[in-house]
């Protein structure tokens, strides 16, 4: 394989939940590449289609939920249309995930060994104690003290931090190539975040591993991406390399989202909020889906704006005025 | 753990005695056991000496104190009818009633969760709506009737099993039954399924409601994302979590099984307690009655207590507050 393949590739996906109430298009066209060790933030409101986007590269969107369009490559295959077996197979192994909530990921009924032992003999032929002492090993790797005890206990005898520790643990047991982190820390408290942030950075680095960090705040990916996606309403408004976005953000959503930052923000001043609210997928504004929130929006953009690079040639926009000028 | 069942046991012999007073003031108060046990033609003396020798002269809180001290020692009254010990009796039923009503729960657990998760994992196939279809005739057909229906059909038309009886019976621990021998098996299929119909149908729904709610779960799908088998997740992640609140409910409703078993006893001619009951009600054998009464309190008790220890061993978050308490 040509070392220039991207991990992954994702061309004009679209994941559609086919309602009773109508088809709410959660991702409608996202296009993006993640290359081999690169790490690309994932950024957007609630709602946004993050975690949907996520769920289409590993192949689990459930019902009523559809992949309805376009291509995902991963390590240059075609995975957009693999059989089940197929996307088993590199589930856990060569593509991982760690979920948003890690009070639930873990099965309260079994303990952290019998949930990490059946991980690693899902895609390895090892004997149990094998499989064991790979799973005592990564507990001791992501900083569980005295793992091989720890391994005994049920997932109600951790805290939130621990379990997603245990979470990350699980996914690095096979080293694979791509990890989804979905807003992994966002139920834990601030310390706790730095540190798992830091961690799991770290872990990548150290293997070479791709990874995509979902959130909702701008400031988490800022120190940790190599390079960002924001989404709205399903859509990727705006992408490039972390300093372009963040230094001369073209959109005028990335505009507001970075305004909301307390760090950029001065001493004193009332956070800057983005007014308005996220539109419900169900009845999604005509043209550009930000125009009703959108303080440059005018009779234009009641069409849907195509993908432009008015700057650098790998910082695109999907905007009819994007801040062509200063930095914000 | 111990601390937990010697806790258990206290509050299970309050309830004990609270039921024998329940027991005690209903059956005992209500009418004058003199009166049916006394020929009409006995004397004053006699009549009185009668009286006196069963206490029935003494205050209502003697009279059950007596009554107390012989239960504790194991005497809970002579059957009028058969003229032996009531505790006797109903010891010599209970195995026939114990092997209907367990061979009724063995059903209710090897049919009614592999096909409430069928439901509830394929709900839209023809298969689980009629499973489910199935499971609305079965609790809202009363007992008696199906009994009735399957003697007609399978035994009377088709004639291919017993409708009646134990069949022949061997020992196993001192103890008659019937399903060691192949004309005893023959003679248990019939009312078996017939006192299990319900709690399958009671099987079926709670598995197929755990099925749904289970596998919508954050971990089951972060089981998929592990790559894990399909069938590895339906038979571990799965059913290990539906199966507490099932065996939970299955095992309490072993009681009602019991209870329930009357009615199957009397259809099909079971030898048990249930038929003993009904037989002892009609005749007015007031120490039977009493005697089963206070035998079930105590089953239904045991019962309780062997589910939430089975319940603590099966879900381990209960077990560490049980440590903790
Ligand atoms: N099971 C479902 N049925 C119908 N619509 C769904 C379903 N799951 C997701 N959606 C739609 O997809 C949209 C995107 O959801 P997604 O979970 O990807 O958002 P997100 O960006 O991850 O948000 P959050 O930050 O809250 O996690 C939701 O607004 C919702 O309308
Ligand atoms: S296209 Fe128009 S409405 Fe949409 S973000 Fe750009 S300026 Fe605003
Ligand atoms: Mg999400």
């Amino acid at each position: 394989m040509a070392s220039n393949t991207p991990t992954l590739l994702v061309e004009d996906l679209k994941t559609y939940f086919y309602t009773k109430a109508g088809v709410a298009k959660a991702v409608d066209g996202v296009s993006f590449s993640v290359a081999k060790g690169e790490v690309l933030g994932l950024v957007g409101e609630s709602g946004s289609g993050k975690t949907v986007t996520g769920f289409s590269i590993i192949g689990l969107v459930d019902p009523p939920g559809k992949v309805a369009g376009g291509r995902i490559l991963f390590n240059g295959e075609d995975i957009t249309g693999a059989s089940e077996e197929r996307m088993r197979r590199l589930r856990g192994s060569r593509i991982a995930m760690i979920f948003q909530d890690p009070m639930m990921t873990l099965n309260p009924v079994l303990r952290i060994d019998t949930q990490m032992i059946e991980a690693v003999q899902a895609h390895d032929k090892v004997d149990r104690k094998t499989a064991f002492e790979r799973s005592r090993d990564a507990l001791g790797q992501v900083g569980i003290p005295s793992p091989e005890e720890r391994l005994k206990a049920y997932p109600h005898q951790f805290s939130g931090g621990m379990r997603q520790r245990v979470a990350i643990a699980i996914a690095l047991l096979h080293k694979p190539d791509l990890i989804i982190a979905d807003e992994p820390t966002t139920a834990l408290d601030v310390t706790i975040q730095g540190q798992i942030l830091y961690e799991v950075q770290k872990l990548c680095r150290e293997r070479g591993m791709s990874l995509i960090w979902i959130t909702h705040d701008l400031a988490v990916v800022a120190g940790l991406a190599d390079a960002i996606c924001v989404m709205y309403a399903g859509r990727i408004v705006e992408t490039g390399a972390i300093a372009q976005v963040i230094d001369q953000p073209l959109h005028p959503y990335t505009h507001g989202l970075i305004g909301s930052v307390p760090s950029h923000n001065r001493r004193g001043q009332p956070l800057a909020q983005i007014p308005g609210m996220a539109p419900s997928l169900l009845n999604m504004p005509q043209g550009c889906a930000f125009h009703p929130r959108c303080p440059r929006a005018d009779a234009k953009c009641l069409e849907i704006p195509g993908v432009t690079t008015p700057r650098q040639p790998d910082h695109r926009v999907r905007c009819f005025h994007p801040h062509a000028g200063a930095a914000a | 753990m111990s601390v937990y069942i010697i806790r258990r046991l206290l509050q299970a012999v309050l309830v004990v005695a609270a039921m024998s007073v329940l027991v005690f003031a209903g059956v005992f108060m209500i009418g004058d056991p003199a009166d049916i046990l006394i020929s009409d033609d006995a004397d004053q003396a006699e009549r009185q000496r009668l009286i006196e020798s069963l206490g029935l002269d003494l205050p209502v809180h003697m009279q059950y104190l007596r009554f107390l001290a012989k239960a504790l020692q194991g005497d809970l009254g002579t059957s009028f009818v058969f003229n032996e010990p009531a505790l006797l009796l109903i010891l010599d039923r209970m195995p026939a009633t114990l092997e209907l009503a367990f061979s009724a729960l063995l059903l209710a657990v090897v049919f009614g969760i592999p096909l409430g998760m069928w439901a509830g994992l394929k709900p839209d196939s023809l298969a689980s709506k009629s499973i489910m279809a199935g499971s609305i005739l079965g609790f809202s057909l009363p007992t008696f009737w199906v009994g009735i229906m399957i003697i007609m059909i399978f035994a009377v038309m088709l004639g291919w099993l017993p409708s009646g009886g134990r069949g022949t019976t061997r020992e196993l621990f001192g103890i008659d039954v019937s399903f060691l021998t192949v004309d005893g098996l023959l003679h248990l299929v019939l009312p078996a399924v017939n006192l299990a119909l319900l709690k399958i149908s009671l099987a079926v729904r709670l598995t197929r409601a755990g099925t749904r709610e289970v596998i919508h779960q954050d971990y089951v799908k972060f089981a998929r994302a592990k790559g894990l088998h399909p069938r590895r997740i339906v038979l571990v992640h799965v059913l290990k979590n539906i199966l507490i609140p099932v065996i939970t409910v299955l095992g309490l409703e072993f009681g009602s099984l019991i209870a329930f078993s009357v009615v199957t006893e009397t259809v099909f001619a079971w030898p048990g307690m249930g038929k003993l009951i009904i037989d002892s009600i009609n005749q007015l054998d007031r120490p039977v009655v009493v005697a089963y009464l206070m035998i079930t309190v105590c089953m239904f008790i045991v019962i309780n207590l062997i589910v939430d220890l089975l319940y603590s061993l099966l879900d381990p978050r209960v077990r560490l507050q049980d440590v903790k308490g």
